[in-house]
């Protein structure tokens, strides 16, 4: 099972790779380690989670990914190329307020295509409004629509760039349960059919294990790999097989002693 | 009425109606019955209005006083947005004006009126350039804010979608700030109006507040008197609702309150 793993990850190319990145944060005059030494490589097309203790530093890490951070010490690369700050290529999925309240849905999602033709950004908004499911709320705005609507407009806002990899900081959490599953459902199927890089942050195993590839758990602060951990069960994945709970149960030890660690 | 329920069509005109109705009527027998000879009852404040529109005076006083509003919270509205922005977006900037302007900011209009008069000499600039610093001032803090108080997360989205810093200011700040700069513009409309009749008191020999000055120095008619302020009353009510509109429009209603 390991064995397939490896060799399925090394016969795709590298997408990302992360070399020794250690991260910091300033203050008081004191230093505090947040990122301890992480070495990643993740292959195009893949669905990674990073799971760990809430506070452990995944979400510094993801915006260290996504060039909104530079790292203290190490680098990024994205295709061989060193990250070096945000960059339309690879957009960011925020957890909740996202959106632009100003815009309508049409106007979010065609935000940042404005070197495109009219007809050409016309195509490409009916385009994710559909694959969103979306359709009839174009000119509504924000405020109107529930809270799992705006993650999904964020969502195609950040597809409509047509990202190679997309970055999404627990993009579920603020929603409710219900409204959470359908939403994972929605992402894999989107997923499926556009066959980006997807790093998902979650604090919860069971998103975790439903959507990844792989699962990265990182220890408390500083935050440092506990463990990366394959999960070779194909789409739909049924929660109440044994090799899922298998799967499950793995990880909560791993997180019970990164909790301990 | 329940706190909850949705009051009736009826309701909206009623009761506001009624409260001015029971407060004429005070005002009424008050001063019949206190056998007042200098304060004017209703009745003689509708007939003096009334001579005034006969004699066209009332409107061009009218005319007057919101062509100097116009022209001095323009301005204050034309000079303060960008510089409120400037000041939100750019720490140099903050540095270097915000401790300026929270000195002069507390001073009032009123106290400019000697330097106004040195500066502008008697006339309509003086009145305006009142009307300017009593509204420029709210109208720069209320931009500043809005900017510093713009989420991160928008910024954020902005840098990652690729936009310069030019584009993050007009595509991003602003239109989230817009909503914090109606409220200010509105807050310092309601200060110009204020300041016009205060400034035309002094600057000036035309306007509502000329009005007011003149008709209580030239032979104490204080039915004109309460006349011209029950117009300025009612000037500044339909200039605020107007302004309120505004908030009403699409890409800027998420920013207020929701009213039912």
């Amino acid at each position: 099972m390991a064995a397939e793993a490896i060799i399925s990850a090394s016969s795709r190319n590298a997408k990302l790779r992360m070399r020794n990145v250690s991260m910091a944060f300033e203050r008081d005059g004191k230093s505090i380690p947040v990122l301890e030494n992480i070495n990643l490589e993740i292959s195009d097309g893949e669905f990674i989670c990073l799971v760990g203790p809430s506070g452990c530093g995944k979400s510094t890490l993801l915006n260290v990914m996504g060039g909104f951070i530079s790292p203290t010490r190490g680098v990024v690369a994205i295709d061989g190329e060193t990250v070096r700050g945000p960059d339309p290529r690879r957009i960011l999925v925020f957890q909740d307020h996202g959106v632009f309240p100003w815009l309508t849905v049409e106007g979010n999602i065609e935000f940042g295509l404005s070197g495109l033709s009219r007809a050409e950004r016309k195509e490409r908004v009916a385009h994710y409004v559909q694959m969103v499911r979306l359709q009839g709320f174009q000119h509504t705005y924000p405020r109107d629509l529930s809270g799992g609507m705006n993650q999904r407009l964020q969502v195609a806002r950040a597809l409509a760039m047509n990202p190679d990899v997309l970055y999404l900081d627990e993009p579920f959490g603020a929603l409710d349960a219900i409204t959470r599953l359908m939403m994972r459902q929605e992402l894999l199927r989107i997923w499926q059919a556009e066959r980006r890089t997807v790093i998902f942050v979650t604090h919860d195993v069971d998103e975790a294990v439903q959507l990844a590839d792989r699962i990265v758990v990182l220890s408390s602060r500083p935050a440092k790999i506990q463990d990366v951990h394959s999960v070779d069960i194909p789409h739909p994945r049924n929660i109440s097989s044994s090799r899922y709970l298998e799967h499950r149960d793995h990880l909560l030890t791993k997180i019970g002693l990164a909790y301990s660690a | 009425m329940t706190r909850f329920a949705k009051p009736n069509a009826w309701e909206k005109f009623f009761w506001p109606l009624l409260t001015a109705g029971l407060l004429l009527a005070t005002w009424n027998y008050s001063v019949k019955w206190s056998g007042t000879q200098v304060f004017p009852s209703p009745l003689s404040v509708e007939k003096g209005m009334a001579e005034l529109l006969r004699h066209h005076v009332l409107w061009a006083d009218i005319a007057d006083s919101l062509r100097r509003v116009a022209f001095g919270f323009g301005t204050a509205a034309l000079l303060g947005v960008p510089f409120g922005l400037a000041l939100g977006w750019y720490p140099a900037v903050h540095q270097v004006f915000n401790p300026l302007i929270q000195l002069l900011r507390p001073i009032s209009p009123i106290a400019w009126i000697p330097v106004a008069i040195v500066l502008f000499g008697i006339g309509d600039h003086a009145a305006t350039f009142l009307i300017f610093l009593g509204a420029f001032f709210p109208i720069v803090v209320a931009c500043a804010s809005g900017v510093s108080g713009v989420p991160v997360i928008y910024r954020r989205a902005a840098r990652n979608f690729g936009l310069r810093p030019a584009q993050i200011l007009t595509r991003v700040v602003f239109p989230a700030a817009l909503p914090q700069i109606l409220m200010g513009l509105r807050l310092a409309f309601g200060i110009a109006w204020l300041v016009v009749v205060a400034a035309e008191m002094i600057a000036v020999d035309s306007g509502l507040g000329f009005l007011i000055i003149d008709s209580r120095n030239s032979g104490k008619r204080y039915d004109l008197v309460v006349g011209a302020m029950l117009m300025i009353g009612l000037i500044g009510l339909a200039l605020d609702t107007a302004f309120r509109r505004l908030e009403k429009i699409r890409s800027v209603q998420w920013g207020f309150r929701d009213e039912y």
